[in-house]
């Protein structure tokens, strides 16, 4: 398949079942909201290495949050339900609860119910306070810029993780802007988060190592300064870098919308942009068992 | 559907025990067996169809007319559908109610929506003294679900509140709030003496400045967050609570009673 003159591979994203959770933090202004969304979903790019992988969803107008002020949507996803649990309530009161002016808010009613301000109320050493509107607990915890207010639980689900999509270019430059290009897109696609920095991975990796500790490595295959030397090189000699966007999401349709709308921001640009194939992170069946086939994708 | 209705006859002198009409026990039942359900009034024991004259069908919804103030535990335990009356209600209204709604189109009795667990209380006129409240000798009132009263209500309102919401239009009695546990009352109107006595937790909101007694502390003014949320949960009621003019976020707040536990709150508009 060639869009644009970019040739998609026949090959398919191996994804994995996650956990997910979404949670909601509002603040005085976007500013304050996003600085809070920002901590909370810092180094999470990988479960790998981060015990997570968290990402920002959207902005939310006054009206879309719960207390009518200014928020953000984020998403977690960890590999269990308990890593999922203890990372949401570490965040939550490592990043939301000590940030100004924040409020922070169940961002899916259903599924299991898995604490968010819960625990976070002992801060409050006795002088916390619950209120149950409309069916809800909220802890009203008292801080130093006044009170900070978040619901008792948020919603667990099940989700996918790692669905991705390799861009090929003739140079760097070229292949980071087409991944701008294609984040711009699909962070319009709700249900899905982006966890890597900006969205974009420059080392994607392979399963496996050669050294023993490690379940993970370069991706030789796809590295462009090992193309003489690795014996499964997957580029042809003009393509000089990669680039891989990962993709997290409640479920496989919403990471096929992601996908779509990032690839085919991606084959806008076209070959007269330096772009010349799409691929995907295949792992042979190893890593999961969501198949994300590029071309029945763009169909 | 036909509403289940209850058309009183004739006033009897004596207090009519009411709580055998409810929706979930009377679901089960044919017309006839209704008619013969046997209701205390005073010492003794009458037919429903000779107090009531009884049509209607439909057992989801009852309807009670001219009622008077002697009808007591109307809607008692209540578990689900809706009771309507037109007229005043005897005491015990909406008592121990589990599920469903209750509309009276009049005034109340005493212990209204005492030590009621879930659903909806909607009083047109006045209540009498301990509404939600826990009856004598309980230490626990109301447990949940939400009492609105248009006019006033006497003293003692939500005695013991373990949860839940009571909302007045009009004034309250004196001890307003008393021995509180949680939850939350909130008055538009005036409130009287000793407003919050022995509460324990639990939010007490009002548009005006109450006479507060010494064991309240002053916390100051602020700006609080869960108030907006409050009031947006009341956008359905047919109130002045769901308008927008009425509601705020900005408060005095006083901590107390600090002859007690203390962490209970009286929020007053600024």
């Amino acid at each position: 398949m060639i869009i644009n003159g970019v040739t998609i591979d026949a090959t398919f994203a191996e994804a994995f079942p996650m956990k997910g959770t979404r949670a909601i933090i509002t603040a005085q202004n976007e500013k304050w909201a996003m600085i809070a969304a920002q901590a909370m979903t810092g180094f999470a790019t990988s479960v790998i290495a981060c015990g997570c992988e968290a990402g920002i969803e959207r902005v939310l107008t006054p009206d879309e949050t719960p207390d009518g002020r200014p928020g953000v949507a984020i998403m977690i996803f960890a590999m269990g339900g308990k890593g999922l649990a203890k990372q949401l309530e570490t965040r939550a009161g490592q990043c939301v609860l000590t940030s100004p002016t924040s409020a922070l808010f169940a961002g899916i009613d259903g599924g299991i119910r898995i604490p968010l301000g819960k625990n976070l109320r002992y801060f409050g050493d006795g002088f916390q306070t619950s209120k149950v509107i409309s069916g809800k607990r909220y802890w009203r915890i008292p801080v130093m810029d006044g009170e900070f207010l978040a619901e008792a639980t948020t919603g667990q689900v099940d989700a996918i993780g790692g669905g991705n999509f390799l861009v090929l270019a003739q140079s760097q430059p070229q292949a980071l802007a087409a991944c701008e290009a294609a984040i711009e897109e699909m962070r319009k696609i709700p249900n899905v988060i982006m966890p890597f920095p900006g969205g974009v991975v420059r080392s994607g990796s392979k399963v496996g190592s050669k050294y023993k500790t490690l379940g993970a490595s370069t991706n030789d295959a796809f590295c462009p300064t090992l193309k003489g030397s690795t014996k499964k090189t997957d580029l042809s000699p003009d393509i000089e870098s990669v680039m891989e966007i990962v993709i997290d999401g409640l479920t496989k349709d919403d990471i096929d919308k992601a996908m779509r709308v990032g690839i085919q921001a991606v084959c806008d640009l076209g070959a007269e942009n330096g772009i010349m194939r799409i691929s995907a992170g295949n792992y042979g069946g190893k890593l999961g068992p969501f198949h994300f086939h590029l071309q029945e994708i763009m169909a | 559907m036909s509403a289940l209705t209850f058309t009183l006859k004739t006033q009897p002198n004596q207090r009519v025990d009411m709580s055998p009409l409810v929706c979930h026990s009377l679901e089960k039942l044919e017309a006839a067996e209704i008619a013969a359900l046997k209701l205390h009034c005073g010492k003794r024991k009458l037919r429903v169809d000779e107090l009531f004259t009884v049509s209607g069908y439909d057992a989801k919804h009852i309807i009670i007319k001219n009622s008077f103030a002697k009808l007591d535990y109307i809607g008692k335990e209540l578990d689900g559908g809706m009771i309507h009356v037109e007229g005043d209600v005897g005491a015990y209204c909406g008592m121990g109610m589990k599920k469903g709604a209750i509309k009276v189109f009049g005034s109340a009795g005493i212990y209204a929506g005492c030590e009621m667990k879930k659903g909806q209380l909607e009083i047109d006129g006045n209540v009498g003294d301990f509404l939600g409240g826990a009856l004598a000798g309980n230490k626990m009132g109301m447990k949940g679900g939400l009492i609105l009263v248009r006019g006033n209500a006497g003293d003692r309102v939500g005695d013991h509140l373990r949860r839940g919401t009571i909302l007045i239009e009009g004034n309250a009695g004196d001890y307003c709030g008393s021995r509180m546990i949680a939850g939350t009352i909130a008055v538009m109107g005036n409130t009287g003496k000793f407003l919050g006595h022995g509460m324990r937790r639990g939010t007490i909101l009002l548009w005006n400045e109450p006479k507060l007694s010494a064991s309240f502390n002053d916390c100051g003014s602020h700006t609080l967050a869960f108030l907006p949320m409050l009031f947006t949960s009341f956008n359905e009621l047919n109130s002045p609570f769901a308008s927008n003019e009425n509601a705020f976020n900005r408060v005095q707040r006083y901590a107390g009673d600090m002859s007690e536990m203390g962490y209970g709150e009286i929020l007053v508009k600024i």
